[in-house]
């Protein structure tokens, strides 16, 4: 018999405002403790929490973002419970009535066996609502007691939960994945998981093939996409294993341990889950006005799936490149940026690159720098532990290497020099070509030369090709590449040589 | 009677209050008052009327986000029972 596996997610975004969800205090990472707890975050008596506006718009973005439906009614609720870094005994979050509902995210699922296919899916958002995060415990040597640091208490956090249409660990980190891109590509979130400001928790349970759905655990505070899929995997063989034994699924709380590589349940606490939500008596209702959602609409940028649909339309590149180039917006817009300069009409800006007439050329200029970005440029990235943003070489300098390539001045080789060039120390792609000696010798004259000179010196080897050895073709072109210092351009060359050899 | 006495100290656990038997009972007594003029109220037709979330009929107001407070570590501190290097010390909690 079949299992079947059902995963839900629900993931806190830590909102990228400067001041708290509640109160004027900052939110910057990593100041001495309590620094930035101002008397709204200790929870001193009689202090009254003020809505963020800037918590608001985001939380508006991301729902327009997943095409959801924005509240115009939202309440926000005292979820109560006991803990030393929560001062006030409650947290405010939203309950049944969330600023965010209904929407869909589009995800690309690369599945981990090799032979399978990738393919797209259609994930279901719940809903999304604002809460404020807690303080820090600190179990450190503080004589047997715990210290507390509330600089992260009060900072705004927005929580996406799917509905369970996940049914594989590949899925589960797709949906992540394309999460934490989308969040960051509208500008709401850092997405920085180290620093906490994206943390997943999945829900996982299994069930026969058609049975109804089975009990579930959920995995907390997840903050590495590899970490969730081993998680995930582990938790999954657990379940299956402990039901094939006859063994029954308590839900459960649990944790991840990347040491061991299992899973493990916390302490089920007694009355752990009576919140006895309420709406809040300090808050009033929050209203979104028409006008306010227009407003944030309007600074909402072209969305992944839309450029991705773009990318392979427009440009007629493949699946596998448009979703590369749309990983993140920085990759995207640097793409754009250099497909520009390579351009040569001048209204294709990358804001407004939605033309249409110049397809064929733009789409051979589009295959190569699309080639360059996710190959060369990526694998330098990586090796020097680089962002996007923080890339050495300007679209521009790309651009005009790129666009030397397209008129043949250098060989796809003699372009990896100029591009390691590039790299380290700057300029731009022509005087490097200059100084490198790297253009190519695109004088047929002198090629002919060159290969009757190659034909005459190596008779034999001639002869042998003609009897038939294709093979020795590259042997003759290794040659005749090391006489001209590699600059011969290679089109012509092969062509020369071909004609030369047939006799 | 809308309550038990087993409902009380439920309440009263996950509030954290402890009660004796004899408060118990009189909270009983004064819950149980309020739970009645909760069902009094319930039975009022209240078909087609929103439900409100707070007693005045008026919108949240908004702040803008900029950060306005500045640190007063060391003010808030002075009242604390027990700190230490920055810290707000409490009895152990152990997950």
């Amino acid at each position: 018999m079949q299992w079947e596996i059902v995963i839900g997610l629900e993931v806190h975004a830590q909102l990228s405002t400067s001041s708290k969800i509640f109160s004027g205090a900052s939110t910057a990472f990593g100041a001495e403790p309590n620094t930035q707890a101002d008397a709204v975050s200790i929870a001193l008596p009689g202090v009254l929490p003020v809505l963020n506006k800037g918590a608001v718009e985001r939380a508006i973005k991301f729902g327009l973002a997943v095409g959801a439906h924005i509240a115009p009614h939202s309440v926000f609720a005292r979820k109560n419970y006991f803990y030393p870094d929560l001062p006030k005994g409650y947290q405010i979050s939203q309950f049944d009535l969330p600023v965010v509902g209904q929407g869909a995210l589009t995800i690309q699922v690369e599945p981990l066996s090799g032979n399978a296919k990738p393919y797209e899916k259609v994930v279901r958002i719940t809903r999304a609502h604002l809460e404020e995060d807690a303080g820090k415990s600190l179990h450190g040597d503080f004589h047997g007691m715990t210290g507390i640091d509330l600089n992260r208490a009060g900072t705004p956090l927005l929580e996406i939960v799917s509905e369970p249409d996940m049914c594989s660990a590949a899925e589960a980190v797709a949906y992540a994945k394309a999460l934490h891109s989308l969040v960051r590509w509208i500008g709401i979130c850092d997405g920085n998981m180290q620093e906490g400001s994206f943390r997943c928790d999945v829900n996982v349970s299994v069930r026969k093939t058609g049975a109804p759905l089975g009990t579930r655990r959920e995995i907390k505070n997840l903050n590495s996409f590899k970490f969730m899929q081993q998680a995930i995997d582990y938790e999954v063989q657990w379940q299956i294993g402990t039901l094939e034994n006859g063994g029954k699924i308590q839900q459960a709380t649990i944790l991840f341990n990347p040491d061991t590589g299992t899973t493990h349940a916390m302490r089920s606490k007694e009355d752990a889950h009576d919140y006895r939500y309420f709406p809040d008596p300090d808050l009033l209702p929050l209203d979104i006005t028409p006008a306010m959602l227009e407003q944030v609409r309007a600074t909402l940028p072209e969305l992944p799936q839309a450029r991705r649909e773009r990318y392979t339309s427009e440009y007629a590149l493949s699946a596998y490149d448009a979703n590369s180039l749309t990983a993140s917006r920085e990759m995207a817009d640097f793409f754009e940026a250099v497909l520009a300069e390579m351009s040569p009409s001048p209204q294709s800006s990358p804001a407004s690159g939605r033309g249409g007439e110049r397809e064929n050329q733009s789409s051979t200029s589009a295959k190569m720098c699309a080639n360059w970005l996710i190959g060369e440029v990526s694998a330098q990235l990586n090796r020097d532990g680089l962002e996007m943003t923080q890339c050495p070489i300007t679209p521009q300098q790309l651009g005009g290497m790129l666009q030397r390539i397209a008129d043949s001045t250098i060989s796809n080789a003699g372009a990896k020099d100029v591009f390691r060039a590039m790299w380290s120390e700057g300029g731009d792609a022509d005087a490097i070509i200059e100084a490198k000696g790297l253009k190519q010798v695109s004088d047929s004259g002198a090629i002919e030369a060159l290969v009757d000179e190659i034909i005459a010196a190596n008779a034999d080897k001639v002869t042998e090709y003609r009897s038939g050895k294709d093979k020795l073709f590259g042997f003759f072109v290794g040659l005749a590449m090391k006489a001209s210092k590699g600059k011969a351009n290679p089109a012509q060359l092969n062509e020369i040589l071909k004609r030369k050899l047939s006799g | 009677m809308f309550l038990a006495n087993a409902d009380v100290r439920k309440v009263a656990r996950l509030a954290r209050l402890a009660m004796d038997e004899t408060e118990i009972e009189a909270a009983r007594t004064q819950l149980s008052g309020i739970f009645a003029l909760i069902a009094e109220m319930q039975a009022v037709d209240t078909q087609g009327i929103a439900p409100m979330s707070h007693a005045q009929d008026v919108a949240q107001r908004l702040r803008e986000d900029i950060v306005t407070e500045a640190n007063q570590r060391e003010l808030f501190q002075s009242i604390a029972p027990q700190v230490e290097a920055g810290l707000y010390l409490v009895p152990q909690v152990i997950e």
